[in-house]
């Protein structure tokens, strides 16, 4: 039986598939599933400073509105004492969760001001969470701003919390960045234990009807592993410090490739959502099946085997693969199709 | 032993006694007793206990007949049972005190003590309710401020029990209920030591049981019901010394003595006041002040007033009494005097008669007076007048104070200048508007001072008589010695301005004495503020050498993110240059309150609040005053100069704030008003307004209809009719196929936009170069204003477009071309309930009869100084009336039945002047068919004809004999015309107090129209609980979540089978919202449409009301139907499903809305099991009404 077992941000995983934020870790009941299903760590969804702050001054505005203004109204609703607008709902679930399972239990979290990534990581770590993953994303939308200045900003928040904080944190990040391979050492070098490559963000479209900017999920497909896992590959081996692969894990296979090229773990959520939890244990019995079949001990042992240092052909994942993808691609791969 | 030192108003005071002593209580809202009820609601959602340690069962009834019904039942069954009411809901318990009375049972009510509807409905305090229940045989015990209604709820309390009297605690609506002062808690163990827990017991054991049954409520006949009437009397004159006794037990324990009658001033004093209720303090206040400046003058004030006791009455005056005025808060028509003053003659007469009970007081003359109806001010001016009065050799008998009289001259002549501030008191007046928080913030700053110094204060709040654009005046005061002063601040020391727009309408300098400060909140840099101020301003800083303080806070608050709300900036503000406390601590308390307050909000609501306090102080300037007048600017005239006669004369005066200055000959003896008087008060509130851009509008219309305020217009004209067009007036060709030849133009009287973007929301046509740019976008008001101004002045002289020119007014786009008979009211901006009101108004408004109940529909509808109900370019429009709120349906009903009377009648004239008249002529006026306009404007024709010849032949010596007949159809003739009878009230009148009624008067199959404006709460009163309100939401009295569905209203009327019944939403099926008014208005019998009504009360972004409607009807939450019965007559199914099955859930629908969101924040386990039962009985509903459309 190939050991399936892998260690990310110092912690022991009974297998490398980590169910990513997504809604299926939304409550306790979820998390519990997950868990049965057979996940190896779950990554909670993401404690959103912005969306605290945006509930809270929701909250406020419709207390507020409208009252002490008309004799015989002055408020509209009664003060009903206490209200979940902060962090505690997702603190409590952490601690819940962590009672009530085994596996790790990663707390994420996406700040907006210095003072809420301090302030909400150090709640998260007391809220008993093994691990922090920090989702940083940032649109920069001011022409003024150079990409120094947004590099600096990021940093600056992987140093803050790991002040702050002495649980191991990964940094979700996105792949925008002018010299990737820089960044992410600089993460790590900003106190990062692990990196994962790549957050997807929602992407607006536009309903024509309407005329307006809708914003629009869609589930990812295994294409979209293609990006990260070029650049963990990539990355393995030159930047000491754990790899999650997230983005378009959808089979066995892909795991398995997510391994080879660096990843200590994967992270699934679209899989998940799309065809159950179940999903989990079917994926590790087939990789347990292929590993069996192509003889590998464990995951430890195929871990970068096709990195970038370890490959044959290491200008495969540099430019000149561009230009070889290219010149392989034909319309119609029977090549029957007329033209 | 030390007391808790709280700041709280009257009604807080009294809830807080009230349920501690109580088991049970049953509430229902009225202005001003609500918050009592709110209070108890509250405190039981959050579990806090009573004296016993258990919970107060707190139940809302469906009226206030109801709740004492209920109380009436929990008393017999032997519980503590309580509740608090106020006018009319006082008048509706009445039936039930009588009985709670005769059967001696032990209860306290608690009165915020309101005007009855009399010519007009009131909503403030004077003591007409409570007089008009002082028969009852309750005990009426009146405190006078915030501590004593605190006090006496519990004196009350321990008092009914001893004595088995029931007891209204009453204290004035508003100027006590609502008064914010730092007064001294009660604990429990105060509360304990007074209530003696035998008498619970015995309560307890007087108590309807099975165990040991006993009838009580027996029908008695003429040989014992007096004397067993009479039995009850030991009982009562017992009352007064159990009062007594147990307010000098209170004395004992907690340090305030009180009296039955408590006498103040010179121990000589030859001139005397008696008056009960808050007016005492300022008597009292001002006979300190007279007193030192050498008078003899007295007050007594009168705490219990029933049982009345007239030894321990005249025990309490001052021997040497010469003159007494007796001064009653009501007005009782046609009596003796009012209730006070004949009981104190009584007292003295039946003294003066009876030699044993002959007192030392023996005055020499006795006059009773009206002073403070509705909360008229009642000041030490006035005060002064009365004892100057009294020093009269011959004084004014039956006088009133505080008007002037100039009809009876009942009035007595005051000094206005006369004032008697303490001047180490800070005396602060606050004018802001109710968005910017400036209540919030002075509330706020009395409990810092309050609580947190050894300062007393007091705050009082003067609100708009509209809902939207709503101004705010505080009235603070703070000062080392306790503050009497019940009345108004006239002389301040301290002025903060915080809307710099007021200074086009309002003097706000008047009450600044000489070298007060003024903080300004400006839009300029500080050394241009001067010369931005208008020239009546400039001269009264520079005569009264105020001092001048400014910032910017509406900059302050954009930076710090604080939108509109600059409270907490000014706030810092005012302690900054008030020195009431020193700057550092005063921020550090300030910053305290802000976490006090917002703290459950969130920390960033917190943070962003102390980023503006920190912010203010860096941009606080003192304004450098120069020696001269630099400015020309004057205020606007309230109404423009062509307005009519009145309202020059009366309603622009009111719309000034100069009401009070109005003489009685001003006003209308009998409440009659004129229509059409909102269009003349410009009140500019809007930030931004509505611009149209004609090549980008479709003209569908859609903007006109929802457009809450009627300020968006559009006319179809002849292109030659818009040569005089003003430059930029805006016209497009007509899109309609009948109308191809001539222009359309869209309006917007920018004057009277509350800017609340409903019209952008719904506007379907979009710009094709700008996608996110409408035909209806918003813009700036202020560089609009004056040309606006001009182009809707020019619109509404274009010509109207007739009702009867071949367009059939059946869908929204020709009903946009009709004239709304309802504009510019005060409701909410972006309410949701006028587009309906205003879509009658258009179809019918020219021959409609409206009966309205109280609620939000009467206050924007009804509420003075103007009043929206309008009238077209012939004179007419609706006609309109407010009963009660109870009544509604019945009151609409006797319209109807008037109004078929007098058709019947003037039918039998028409045939028995058949051969005057002309036989072509009474026949086409008898068979008429008025179901059109054209059929309307032709009968209309015919009357007008008819009357013509009627007038004629009146004068005709032939026809001499038949003058009687003739000159009744004269009268009559109008009603020819087919008279459309709306009943419009909001849920709490029709699924609550109202059911009964509206069940009845829609089963009697008269021809009415009833319209039920459905918000699911108590809107006006605040957003209690209705029997509308959904499963799962938050409102007051349903603090928890409501726990049950609401009810089918149009289901259980559509069992009658012959009740036209359609339930609409208009924001999501506007075709379906018109066919449904003109099926309902057309149907010859009795119709109801239930309107969802989007609400400020919802918690919603008010510009997307519309869009929530249509998620309530896309989730299956409001199905849209139409019952109608005519259609079994042609074999069909009279149910129709105008409505798809649902197609979002549930929660995409009420997760918008913060009275149901705000209880997943709270509660979210209960939150979730009520939506997923909610979820459940919607596609329950949905599938029952599917199989109703089935057939």
């Amino acid at each position: 039986m190939p050991d399936l077992s892998t260690h990310y941000l110092g912690l022991h995983l009974r297998n490398p598939i980590i169910a990513s934020s997504s809604p299926l870790s939304y409550t306790l009941d979820g998390i519990r599933r997950l868990e049965d299903a057979g996940c190896g760590a779950v990554v909670l969804c993401s404690l959103f400073e912005e969306q605290i702050n945006l509930e809270s001054e929701l909250l406020d505005h419709y207390l507020t509105y409208g009252t002490e203004s008309f004799s015989e109204a002055l408020s509209y609703f009664p003060d009903l004492g206490r209200y979940n607008v902060g962090p505690g709902e997702y603190l409590e679930l952490i601690r819940r969760a962590k009672a009530a399972v085994d596996i790790p239990i990663i707390g994420s979290l996406n700040g907006v001001s210095t003072g809420g990534w301090i302030e909400y990581a150090r709640n998260i770590q007391e809220a008993g969470a093994d691990a922090l993953e920090l989702n940083i994303y940032y649109i920069p939308t001011d022409p003024a701003m150079t990409g120094a200045a947004v590099e600096e900003m990021y940093l600056n928040v992987v140093r803050d919390v790991r002040r702050t904080v002495h649980i191991p944190i990964a940094v979700k990040i996105s792949p925008y960045f002018s010299a990737t391979a820089n960044m992410c050492y600089r993460l790590v070098a900003a106190g990062a234990d692990g990196l994962v490559l790549f957050n997807r963000f929602y992407q607006p479209d536009f309903d024509l009807e309407r005329l307006e900017v809708v914003p629009h999920l869609v589930l990812s497909t295994p294409f979209a592993m293609r990006l990260p896992l070029r650049w963990i590959a990539i990355l393995y081996g030159r930047i000491k410090t754990d790899f999650a692969l997230t983005s378009g894990v959808h089979t066995y296979t892909d795991v398995i490739k997510a391994i080879m090229a660096g990843a200590n773990v994967v992270m699934m959520a679209s899989e998940l959502l799309a065809h159950g939890v179940r999903r989990v244990g079917e994926i590790l019995d087939e990789m347990r099946q292929w590993m069996e079949e192509h003889e590998y001990e464990s995951v430890a042992q195929m871990r970068g085997s096709m990195s970038q240092i370890h490959v044959a052909e290491p200008a495969a994942f540099e430019r000149a693969n561009y230009m070889k993808v290219l010149g392989s691609w034909r319309p119609d791969p029977t090549g029957m199709a007329p033209y | 032993m030390s007391r808790p030192l709280i700041t709280v108003d009257g009604n807080e005071a009294a809830a807080y006694v009230a349920y501690k002593t109580n088991e049970v209580i049953a509430i229902y809202p009225i202005t001003p007793s609500s918050p009592m009820g709110e209070w108890a609601d509250q405190w039981a959602a959050e579990g806090q206990p009573n004296l016993w340690g258990t919970v107060p069962l707190v139940q809302e009834m469906q009226s206030e007949g109801g709740a004492a019904g209920a109380v009436h039942g929990a008393l017999q069954t032997g519980s503590l049972c309580t509740t608090f009411t106020a006018s009319q809901g006082l008048l509706l318990m009445i039936p039930n005190m009588y009985k709670i009375a005769g059967e001696l049972t032990s209860t306290v009510f608690h009165i915020a003590a309101r005007t009855l509807a009399t010519h007009a409905l009131s909503i403030f305090g004077d003591h007409s309710d409570v007089m008009a229940a002082r028969a009852t045989g309750w005990a009426m015990l009146f405190a006078n401020s915030v501590q004593e209604v605190m006090d006496f709820a519990l004196i009350a309390q321990a008092a009914t029990l001893r004595s088995r009297v029931p007891f209204l605690h009453v204290f004035d609506g508003f100027r006590t209920s609502h008064e914010v002062m730092k007064i001294e808690q009660l604990t429990e163990d105060d509360m304990r030591a007074l209530i003696d827990e035998e008498l619970v017991r015995a309560h307890r054991a007087r108590a309807l049981s099975p165990d040991r049954p006993f009838i009580r409520g027996t029908a008695q006949n003429p040989d014992v019901y007096f004397q067993a009437r009479e039995a009850a009397n030991p009982f009562y004159r017992a009352v007064p010394d159990i009062v007594q006794a147990t307010m000098d037990r209170f004395a004992r324990l907690v340090g305030r003595s009180y009296h039955l009658f408590d006498y103040e001033g010179a121990p000589d004093a030859e001139r005397v006041i008696v008056i009960m209720g808050s007016g005492a303090e300022a008597v009292a206040e001002t006979v300190a002040y007279l007193n030192a400046h050498g008078e003899k003058v007295g007050v007594v004030k009168v705490r219990l007033f029933r049982p009345f006791s007239a030894s321990h009455f005249l025990a309490s005056l001052p021997p040497t009494v010469e003159a007494i005025a007796v001064l009653d808060r009501c007005k009782e028509p046609g009596a003796a005097g009012e209730p006070l003053y004949q009981d104190v003659l009584t007292a003295l007469g039946e003294a003066h008669f009876a030699p044993q009970a002959r007192t030392a007081a023996a005055p020499r003359v006795v006059i009773g007076g009206r002073y403070g109806l509705s909360s008229k001010e009642f000041t030490p001016a006035m005060i002064k007048a009365v004892f100057d009065e009294l020093a009269k050799p011959q004084p004014k008998n039956h006088f009133t104070v505080g008007i002037e009289d100039d009809v009876c001259h009942s009035s007595l002549a005051y000094d206005p200048d006369f004032d008697i501030e303490s001047p180490d008191t800070t005396r602060a007046i606050f004018w802001g508007l109710g968005a910017d928080g400036t209540v919030g913030a002075n509330k706020n700053s009395i409990k810092i001072i309050g609580e947190e110094t050894p300062n007393y204060a007091q705050g009082y709040f003067v609100y708009d008589s509209k809902k939207s654009g709503a101004r705010t005046v505080s009235h603070l005061r703070f000062g080392p010695r306790p503050i009497r002063s019940t009345y108004l601040i006239r002389k301040a020391n301290f002025i903060a301005i915080h809307q710099w727009g007021f200074w086009e309408r309002y003097d706000m300098l008047t009450a600044a004495e000489e070298g007060a400060i003024i903080l300004l909140n400006a839009p300029y840099p500080p050394d241009q503020v001067w010369d931005q101020l208008p020239q009546p301003a400039q001269e009264q800083i520079l005569a009264k050498k105020l001092k001048l303080y400014t910032i910017d806070a509406y900059e302050v608050a954009r930076q710090t993110g604080m939108g509109v709300r600059i409270n907490t900036i000014m706030q810092t503000c005012f302690f900054a240059v008030s020195g009431v406390l020193p700057r550092d601590e005063a921020i550090a308390q300030i910053k305290h309150a802000i976490e006090k307050t917002y703290g459950k909000r969130g920390p960033a609501v917190v943070q962003k609040n102390f980023e503006a306090v920190d912010a203010t102080l860096a941009r606080l300037y003192e304004v450098p005053i120069p020696d001269r007048i630099t400015s020309t600017k004057s205020l606007l005239p309230p109404v423009p100069p062509e307005a009519p006669p009145f309202v020059q004369e009366v309603t622009a005066r009111m719309i000034a704030g100069e009401g009070d200055l109005l003489p009685v000959s001003a006003l209308p003896a009998d409440g009659t008003f004129p229509s059409a008087t909102s269009r003349w008060e410009k009140r500019n509130i809007a930030l931004e307004v509505p611009v149209w851009d004609p090549d980008v509008c479709i003209q569908c219309g859609k903007c006109v209809l929802v457009c809450p305020h009627a300020v968006i217009r559009s006319k179809v004209v002849a292109p030659e009719a818009l040569a005089d067009a003003p430059a930029g007036f805006l016209v497009a060709d007509a899109r309609w196929k009948e109308l191809s030849h001539m222009k359309y133009t869209l309006q917007v009287a920018v004057e009277d936009c509350t800017g609340c973007r409903l019209c952008v929301e719904v506007c379907p046509a979009k710009n094709k170069q700008i996608a996110g740019r409408k035909a209806i976008h918003m813009m700036p008001q202020a560089p609009l204003r004056q040309q606006g101004r001009i182009h809707w002045d020019y619109f509404l002289r274009l010509p109207d477009v007739p009702r009867s020119n071949g367009l059939a007014f059946h869908n929204v786009k020709n009903i946009q071309l009709l004239t709304p008979l309802f504009e510019f009211s005060g409701a909410c901006a972006g309410c949701g309930e006028t587009p309906y009101v205003k879509l009658v108004s258009q179809l019918f408004g020219d021959r409609a009869i409206i009966a309205n109940a109280t609620g939000c529909s009467s206050i924007y509808g009804g509420n003075l100084p103007t009043t929206p109900w309008s009238v077209n370019g012939e004179g007419r429009g609706p006609a309109w009336s407010n009963s009660l709120f109870e009544d509604n349906a019945e009151f609409g009903l006797g319209m109807r039945l008037a109004l078929d009377k007098q058709w019947d009648y003037a039918t039998a004239l028409v045939q028995a002047l058949r051969h005057l008249i002309g036989p072509d002529l009474a026949d086409a006026l008898l068979q008429a068919d008025q179901s059109t306009e054209a059929g309307i404007l032709a009968q209309r024709r015919r009357v007008a004809t008819l009357k013509s010849l009627l007038q004629q032949k009146q004068a005709e010596p032939a026809a001499a004999p038949l003058r009687s007949p003739i000159t009744d159809l004269l009268s009559l003739a109008d009603v020819l015309v087919k008279r459309s009878v709306w009943i419009i009230g909001g849920d709490g009148w029709a699924y609550d107090i109202g059911y009964g009624g509206l069940d009845h008067v829609l089963a009697s199959g008269r021809n009415v129209n009833v319209l039920v404006l459905d918000t699911e709460v108590y809107s006006n009163t605040g957003g209690q609980a209705s029997k509308a309100t959904p499963l799962g939401a938050v409102a007051k009295f349903a603090a928890g979540g409501k726990a049950t569905p609401k009810k089918d209203l149009g289901r259980l009327m559509m069992e009658y089978g012959y009740i036209y019944v359609a339930q609409v939403a208009m924001g999501a099926n506007d075709a379906q919202t018109v066919r449904a008014f003109l099926e309902a208005e057309s149907y010859e019998g009795p119709a109801l449409i239930i309107a969802y009504s989007h609400c400020i009360a919802h918690g919603i972004d008010m510009a997307r009301g519309m869009d929530q409607q249509r998620l309530a009807v896309q989730s299956g939450y409001w199905p849209l139907y139409r019952y109608d019965p005519r259609l079994r007559a042609e074999g069909k199914n009279p149910f129709q499903l105008d409505c798809k099955a649902p197609s979002v859930s549930l929660r995409d629908y009420i997760m918008n809305e913060a009275r149901y969101r705000m209880l997943f924040q709270s509660h979210p386990d209960v939150a979730e099991r009520l939506l997923a039962e909610a979820q459940k009985q919607v596609l329950e509903r949905w599938q029952a009404y599917e199989r109703l459309a089935a057939g």
